[in-house]
């Protein structure tokens, strides 16, 4: 692809059953009933000049210039704020429109600066277009009048400028932020001559307004009023490839936007089905790292992390680690070694590396980090519905009238659906939220949820089921669609369990601290508020009783009916971008690609044919259990493939602990991080823009990862893996990811009719793909549930064993912000740092004045695990008894003090419960003033000039 | 072995034997002893077969769990006893446990 605009038709796409004929200049053209006649034009590849107007948001009829003749009609109407009509005849270019046009363009030139050849959206301008288009050869008023071409440009915001001396104030900044981000930071502040673009409120810039950095008003500037500073600093683009973000779960379509090899800019592709055309501050602009000074371009090695790195050749890396690798083995036996896959790297990649463990190192040591996420997902509907995936397309949002959020923080944690979202609750649907925290959604600009339940931490289950408890006991129950979905028997001894008098929300109150009178409001609401959709996140997942708390909303979703068409659901909000892939690809030490178990003779055999070795038919072990292994010395090397289990995983000691216990830790990352501190070998990795792949989303969909510049260190991830599985003698000859795709497809059914080609074709395709469903599976559970009948499973409520008292009085729950990215490897080296620098502590007011602390305060947090220090924030959004911080920046470890209790079932961790106590602070803990002197002294670096750490 | 990591597979093999009595406590044995088949890596399982020989391991655990263990040690394979743990045959699709 050359670098071309996407086309725009002007006004959103309108669907109706009702089509509507009509002839535009003289050509016949059927569009549904309702379209405007702006976009029957552009659908017949007419261009009528427009500058106010654009396709994904409302017409707004404001800067004349999309004026048309209509016969029969009076005067001459926007062609964007017309609708067809059946029959009508419509002229685009006349003589009269081509004055009128040029009338009004040069009214808007008459105050604009006349610098075309040094702007830098020269060649790339909507206003230079139009004016071209509408023969603008001269400006009568001359340009000495009163002007605003000595405003100053506004360059708080790291990313974009905002100079109001080029505005033509036609509002598409304002209502993209209002309609399609729907944080509503901008205005028109002043009227007519006066009328300005404002950021928030008088004497706020960008930067310190309501603004998150989605990018959505800088893509639709029509003007270089708001640009992004690389454009202004490398030029304008010269070609776009479409490639899928490589942040969270949603799985954003973008053009990078090249010059060379160097990335101009990332734009959201209109097309791309999870964003249709929408980012946020991430995706859009936070990839900077890629070329962060940080980075690692050479493979390294050391014979004991007390050494300095030494960088190698490649080769010399990959013989060192395999001949370690079989050292190893040899003394210490073949269960000794294992893997971690990344969900932030490819499906091809993932593949590789689980490939690797079970064929290369021969055992099922494999696991990956959903393990720390969404793993109880994974359990909890498998037992209900028979399959985890999520049930819906983001799509389906639109067809709502309830949401019920759980334990989720959608604008943060995944934004880009935040925004559709919230589109949808500004045009009607009811929203409940279960959170122990007030999140954005509960209460933003034009947003109000029916109901917060603000429920004490750990006490999902107890609410879920007390929500259960009304919907039964109030006769609210949806039994035709349970007697013909689901299995009757295993419904009544629910409904008998959840009736009980001990799981009514009065009975539950003193436990979960949310008013009986809310559970009940919330219950009836979801239950008879037309289409339910549940979207849940790691507020569910992250518990001991992570997956009883997924069965319990599945169990709710069933029993209203919830299930198996548009606008309803379960949905699981997936953390990082390929959770859902590294899943399906096998990164589970129990199971094989397609989630078929590895004691399963026929799957095992169907590898063990196609990849010439024998296979272990014993389950592997989970991380969790590779550290204690590790500890206890039957696990000695460990390869971990873009993660920082050292940082993300609990109880940092532990995982300290188990690294420190290992002969052999192989990092492959683009960064030493806080894992890399334990290893032994550092072997390079690519960014998402230096390789060829695919990602999955949270919808099941899969979209190509396509590769706009060669990766630095000379080898693409998947390419270093096959280094290593060839030097350990096994003998792969992979040329591109395609054809492990082409593998993947072979070996695992739900892929079975995926292609590299045919991603490429289609964009993307949501599994299963197969003889069945050859084009995708947008919705699952259509008529009947994948594994026949709907099961409904008891869920008692086990309060967790980690337990606030006199010592440590608080509950601490942890989280993310919207600018920042898990362990922060990538977002903490871009300019996102100046929303966060550091992580923060917030606590209720009640709670600070008792400890006698305030805003901006240093302080000591504790538990029974360990303790960090870091800064407070008062704030009412957590409730009193309740702290929260997020755990991006290692400098905090906020695992530190996180426990290692887990998801019964899954060994998820429970990051959301840990007692704990606060207190002031004059300083670092011991424990993170030992890791800033080992991270130090891990770093350096042989022969560096001054042998600093690298980063 | 460690000690913390031996409590660790004993609380674990109580917590799975509690969430599944209290699905069904007719079928909490064979369910706990088919997850921990399922899931438990072998050096795992020998060690909390070990464990029970002795008097101390064997109150360490619940009745359930304790029962579970003991039919897995006794050489048994139980058959699925819940949903989670069926997973798809090798041609099958429609199961997943995606985290």
């Amino acid at each position: 692809m050359g670098f071309e605009r996407q086309a725009d038709f002007g006004t959103p796409e309108v669907k109706s059953d009702e089509l509507v004929t009509l002839t535009i200049d003289g050509r016949e053209v059927t569009v549904p009933a309702g379209t405007s006649v702006m976009r029957a034009a552009a659908e017949i590849g007419g261009s009528i000049p427009k500058l106010c107007a654009t396709d994904n948001m409302k017409s707004f009829g404001s800067c004349r210039l999309c004026l048309v003749e209509i016969e029969g009609a009076r005067g001459t109407p926007a062609s964007c704020t017309t609708p067809v009509m059946p029959g009508m005849n419509v002229k685009t270019q006349t003589p009269r429109l081509e004055k009128l046009r040029r009338g009004v363009m040069e009214l808007y030139i008459s105050d604009h600066p006349l610098d075309c050849l040094t702007c830098s959206a020269n060649n790339d301008c909507e206003l230079q277009d139009q004016a071209a288009a509408v023969g603008l050869r001269d400006v009568r008023y001359g340009y000495e009048g009163e002007n605003h071409l000595g405003l100053g440009t506004d360059v708080s915001n790291p990313y974009f400028d905002f100079d109001p001396s080029k505005c033509i104030v036609c509002s598409r900044c304002v209502r993209a932020c209002d309609e399609v981000q729907g944080t509503f930071a901008l205005t028109i502040d002043g009227r007519g001559f006066a009328s300005m673009v404002s950021a928030g409120q008088d004497g706020d810039n960008f930067l310190s307004s309501e603004c998150v950095s989605c990018g959505a008003c800088v893509q639709a500037c029509p003007t270089a009023t708001l640009q992004e500073k690389s454009v202004k600093a490398i030029g304008k683009p010269e070609r776009a490839v479409v490639t899928t973000c490589a942040y969270c779960g949603v799985g954003c379509a973008f053009r990078a936007e090249m010059r060379g090899e160097q990335l101009v800019r990332m734009v959201p592709w209109k097309d791309g089905k999870a964003n249709r055309g929408h980012s946020c501050v991430k995706g859009r602009f936070a990839y900077g790292y890629a070329n962060h000074k940080d980075r690692v371009l050479n493979p390294m090695i050391r014979e004991s992390i007390d050494e300095p790195w030494r960088e190698v050749s490649w080769d010399e890396a990959i013989a060192y680690t395999v001949n370690k690798l079989r050292e190893i083995k040899a003394r210490h036996g073949v269960g000794s070694l294992g893997g971690v896959t990344s969900s932030r790297c490819t499906n091809e990649e993932t593949f590789l590396v689980q490939k690797l463990v079970r064929a290369g190192f021969g055992n099922n040591n494999v696991d990956t980090c959903a393990r720390v996420c969404h793993s109880p997902t994974g359990y909890g509907l498998s037992t209900t519905f028979g399959t985890s995936a999520g049930t819906q397309d983001f799509d389906t949002i639109m067809d709502a009238d309830v949401v019920l959020v759980i334990g989720a923080n959608p604008t943060d944690a995944h934004p880009v659906f935040g925004s559709r979202m919230k589109r949808r609750l500004r045009q009607g649907a009811k929203l409940i939220v279960i959170d122990p925290r007030r999140i954005d959604l509960v209460r933003s600009p034009h947003i109000q949820a029916a109901h917060h339940l603000a429920l004490q931490p750990g006490t999902n289950v107890a609410v879920l089921t007390s929500l259960a408890h009304v919907i039964v006991t109030e006769g609210l129950v949806n039994e035709a669609f349970v007697r013909e979905r689901c299995e009757w028997d295993a419904f009544e001894d629910w409904a008998r369990f959840v009736s009980e008098e001990r799981h009514s929300p009065e009975f539950l109150e003193a436990v979960t601290r949310v008013p009986a009178q809310t559970v009940r409001e919330a219950a009836r609401l979801y239950a008879t508020g037309g289409n339910g959709a549940i979207y849940y996140g790691l507020g569910v997942t992250e518990h001991s009783q992570g997956s009883s708390a997924v069965i319990a909303i599945a169990n709710l979703a069933m029993a209203t009916g919830n299930i198996g068409r548009p606008g309803v659901g379960v949905n699981p909000l997936r953390g990082q971008n390929n959770v859902q892939g590294s899943c399906d690809m096998g990164s589970f030490p129990h199971e094989l690609s397609g989630y078929r178990h590895i004691s399963d003779d026929a799957t095992r055999q169907l590898f063990e044919k196609d990849w010439g070795v024998t296979l272990d038919k014993e389950p592997g072990l989970r991380i969790n259990n590779m550290l204690d292994a590790a500890i206890d010395g039957t696990f000695k090397a460990l390869y971990v493939q873009g993660e920082d289990i050292m940082q993300s995983d609990p109880n940092t000691q532990h995982v300290a602990a188990g690294l420190e216990a290992m002969e052999l830790v192989i990092m492959h990352d683009l960064f030493l991080n806080e894992t890399a501190n334990y290893a032994h070998v550092f072997l390079p990795g690519s960014t998402f823009l230096e390789k060829n792949g695919t990602f999955t989303n949270a919808e099941r969909r899969v979209q190509p990862v396509r590769k706009v510049m060669e990766p630095a260190p000379g080898y693409e991830d998947w390419e270093v893996t096959q280094l290593l599985a060839n030097a350990l003698g096994l003998d792969w000859n992979y040329t591109h990811p395609s054809e492990i795709l082409d593998e993947i497809a072979r070996l695992t059914p739900s892929f079975a009719g995926i292609s590299w080609d045919r991603l490429d074709r289609e964009g993307s395709l949501q599994w299963p793909v197969n003889d069945k469903f050859p084009d995708g599976s947008p919705v699952m559970h259509v008529e009947e549930f994948v594994r026949g009948k709907g099961h409904f499973a008891i869920t008692e409520y086990i309060p967790t064993d980690e337990r606030s008292g006199p010592r440590f009085p608080l509950l601490l729950t942890t989280g993310r912000i919207l600018s920042q990215y898990n362990v922060g490897a990538q977002t903490r080296r871009t300019d996102n740092v100046v929303w966060h620098d550091g992580d923060v502590l917030e606590m209720h007011p009640a709670d600070a004045e008792n400890r006698g602390l305030k805003t901006g305060d240093w302080v000591k947090l504790a538990s029974r695990t360990g303790e960090t220090t870091l800064r407070l924030e008062v704030t009412d959004r957590v409730a009193p008894g309740v702290v929260y911080t997020t755990f991006h920046h290692p400098g905090t470890q906020a695992n530190v003090v996180t426990t290692d209790y887990s998801d019964w079932a899954t060994n998820c961790p429970e990051y959301k419960v840990t007692a704990v106590q606060v207190m002031p602070s004059n300083g670092p803990t011991e424990w993170q003033k030992e890791q800033a002197e080992l991270t130090e002294r891990s770093r350096r670096i042989a022969g560096a000039a001054e042998m600093e750490p690298a980063e | 072995m460690s000690s913390a990591t031996l409590s660790r597979l004993r609380f674990s093999a109580n917590q799975i034997a509690q969430n599944l009595a209290a699905m069904n406590p007719d079928k909490a044995v064979l369910a706990t002893a088919d997850h921990i088949n399922k899931f438990w890596d072998p050096r795992m399982k020998a060690r909390i077969f070990e464990d029970i020989q002795g008097e101390e391991g064997r109150s360490a655990l619940s009745p359930v769990a304790l029962a579970a263990i003991e039919y897995l040690a006794g050489g048994a394979e139980p058959k699925s006893q819940t949903r989670a743990t069926e997973f798809n045959s090798v041609n099958e699709i429609g199961h997943s446990d995606a985290g």
